[in-house]
């Protein structure tokens, strides 16, 4: 085959990216018969502004850079210009489809800081909500995944259930998707009269519609025929490059940081963690499935065991004043102007927090230094990991495959951006 | 909350059995343990002997590379490493202090291959450069960009 373009001629700065590849991985120089291409940062199927330079012989894959930053906000360093309770509405930002997930890593970052305890009704309310958050991104991930590989279908069936969720979510905190519902000592507000009801209605129906997608995908022959033997990625490898979540899970690796270093009450649950011994594309399929029969549970066993009690901790001088409180009382008064004007001062120290979100190991390292604003706050991003997992993931294979690879690790932009 | 423990022998004598302190014994330089987190201290010759230390340990994963920037006292950067062991469950953070005017520290792809982006990220965005990265080029700003952001010195607005 003819060279069909000069790598200069299609974008400055290819060769940059792929000497990331090239020199660390040991690929051999591009043969004149290999041709370099651009996906993205507007492809519909990269999920957000995901730029890949990928070389490619013929058909397949020879190597693959990602190349990001499109979406860069600069997050951590806004942190550091904020109070610690002002940047709770900035952690929603990051992974836009797990916000709960985000202001539940960095509220217990800071609370430990603090030395902060937390009314166990607080710590059942985040764990209920932050398992329907899961089922909500798994929602967005299987329709978004189907839809990529050609399955139209299953992505409005999945956008219905994600649709009962939002509405939850609405109700509890005023907001669809960027919630920002809870507060460092606790939540923000009691959750609806009818909160109780308007989750055991949606778990009642939720199980049903997980078998509802897997009759849509799991047996279909062209589901099976594009995602089985795709996207391998062994353990060994995955642990070297940093993968977690669900693609860890489906290489083998039992490892969930909900069940193996528990938080937020994460121990007092009964659930199983999905894992699977396939590595490929479809085993992520597998694990995220399972992984939603699991949240229901919890969530059941979230809502029939949550107790009565304060939402907040009992700390004056940290959580804002109850509003009738502040009207009649001079002390909360005065709590609450000291709170809005000054902040809270954090006792110097650091911590580094890790959830596991819908993507993986989802931490919070937050550094102070006795100050009412954040000395330092960085976010360590599960799919930003992941995205270094691509090339080991891709080499060799079809173009098209990249596309299923691509939608099996699930990554959010704005969270490997921040 | 319990007091915290500073300093090599407080640290070291209170968690003798602890597996990242047997391991580091002898290249610690300072240790603390805080609100149940261990971190231990090592100079910037040693960063990849203490890596493949806590490693041959049983801290297998490595969760994050990045720094903090103490400016304007010296030495300035903090290159932070969080280190996960999935058999202990337990992880031990590596702390490496820089100077400002010296900020270069030796690569630990060749210990962790994940490494890679966590080194562009502090190279990008604190000017921390990593001898031995393979491709140290900025990863969040634009190539063409002028500093480096998360400094302190580096307004919160940017230059305008």
């Amino acid at each position: 085959m003819a060279p069909i373009a000069a790598p200069e001629m299609l974008n400055p700065g290819v060769e940059d990216v792929l000497a990331d590849t090239k020199t660390h991985q040991g690929v051999p120089p591009p043969q004149d018969q290999t041709m370099v291409i651009n996906m993205g940062p507007q492809h519909p199927s990269t999920h957000g502004v995901l730029r890949l330079v990928l070389e490619i012989d013929g058909e397949s894959v020879v190597s693959l850079a990602p190349d990001i930053g499109y979406l860069h906000t600069g997050i951590e360093k806004t942190c550091e210009a904020k109070f610690y309770q002002q940047v709770v509405p900035l952690t929603d930002r990051i992974d836009y489809l797990c916000p709960m997930t985000n202001n539940l890593a960095y509220c217990l970052a800071t609370e430990r800081l603090l030395g902060l305890e937390i009314p166990e009704r607080a710590q059942y309310l985040r764990v209920l909500l932050n398992e329907l958050t899961r089922i909500q991104s798994h929602l967005v991930w299987l329709g978004t995944h189907a839809m990529d590989i050609g399955a139209l279908t299953v992505f409005l069936y999945c956008f219905r259930e994600r649709e009962e969720i939002l509405r939850i979510f609405e109700a509890v905190a005023g907001q669809r998707m960027m919630t920002s519902y809870f507060r460092i000592g606790g939540v923000s507000m009691e959750p609806p009269l009818d909160f109780h009801k308007q989750v055991q209605n949606f778990l009642n129906i939720m199980p049903d519609r997980v078998q509802q997608y897997e009759d849509l995908l799991t047996a279909n022959p062209i589901w099976m025929g594009r995602l089985k033997g795709i996207g391998l990625l062994s353990a060994a490898d995955a642990i070297a490059l940093g993968v977690t979540g669900p693609p860890l899970r489906a290489s083998g690796v039992d490892w969930d940081l909900r069940r193996d270093m528990p938080y937020s009450g994460y121990e007092k649950f009964k659930f199983n963690v999905p894992v699977s011994n396939d590595c490929d594309v479809f085993a992520r399929y597998a694990v995220r499935m399972d992984e939603m029969r699991e949240s229901v549970k919890i969530c059941q066993q979230a809502l029939d065991g949550m107790p009565e009690g304060r939402i907040v901790a009992d700390a004056p001088k940290i959580m804002l004043p109850d509003r009738e409180q502040m009207k009649t009382q001079m002390e909360a008064l005065i709590h609450h102007f000291k709170l809005v004007t000054e902040g809270f001062g954090v006792p110097a120290g650091e911590v580094y927090q890790a959830v596991e979100s819908p993507r993986g190991e989802m931490g919070y390292y937050v550094v102070s230094d006795g100050t009412a604003k954040p000395y330092r706050v960085h976010m360590r991003n599960p799919s930003y990991a992941s995205l270094q997992a691509l090339e080991t993931m891709c080499k060799g294979r079809l173009l098209a495959d990249v596309v299923a690879v691509i939608g099996s690790i699930d990554i959010v932009l704005g969270e490997i951006d921040r | 909350m319990d007091a915290a423990l500073t300093g090599i022998g407080a640290v070291f004598e209170a968690h003798a059995d602890n597996a990242a302190v047997k391991a580091l014994s002898e290249l610690a330089t300072d240790a603390k343990f805080d609100r149940g987190e261990l971190t231990i201290t090592v100079s910037r010759e040693n960063i990849i002997a203490a890596c493949e230390a806590v490693r041959q340990a049983g801290y297998t994963f490595l969760e994050d590379v990045t720094a903090v920037d103490w400016y304007p006292s010296e030495p300035r950067f903090q290159i932070t490493y969080h280190i996960l062991s999935m058999a202990l469950k337990t992880r031990v953070r590596l702390a490496v202090r820089l100077n400002g005017d010296d900020a270069v520290i030796d690569s630990i792809v060749d210990v962790w291959p994940s490494a890679n982006f966590y080194e562009r990220e502090v190279f990008d965005l604190f000017g921390v450069r990593f001898s031995g990265h393979p491709n140290l080029r900025r990863i969040m700003m634009p190539e063409d960009w002028q500093g480096h952001p998360l400094r302190k010195d580096y307004p919160v607005e940017g230059y305008r």
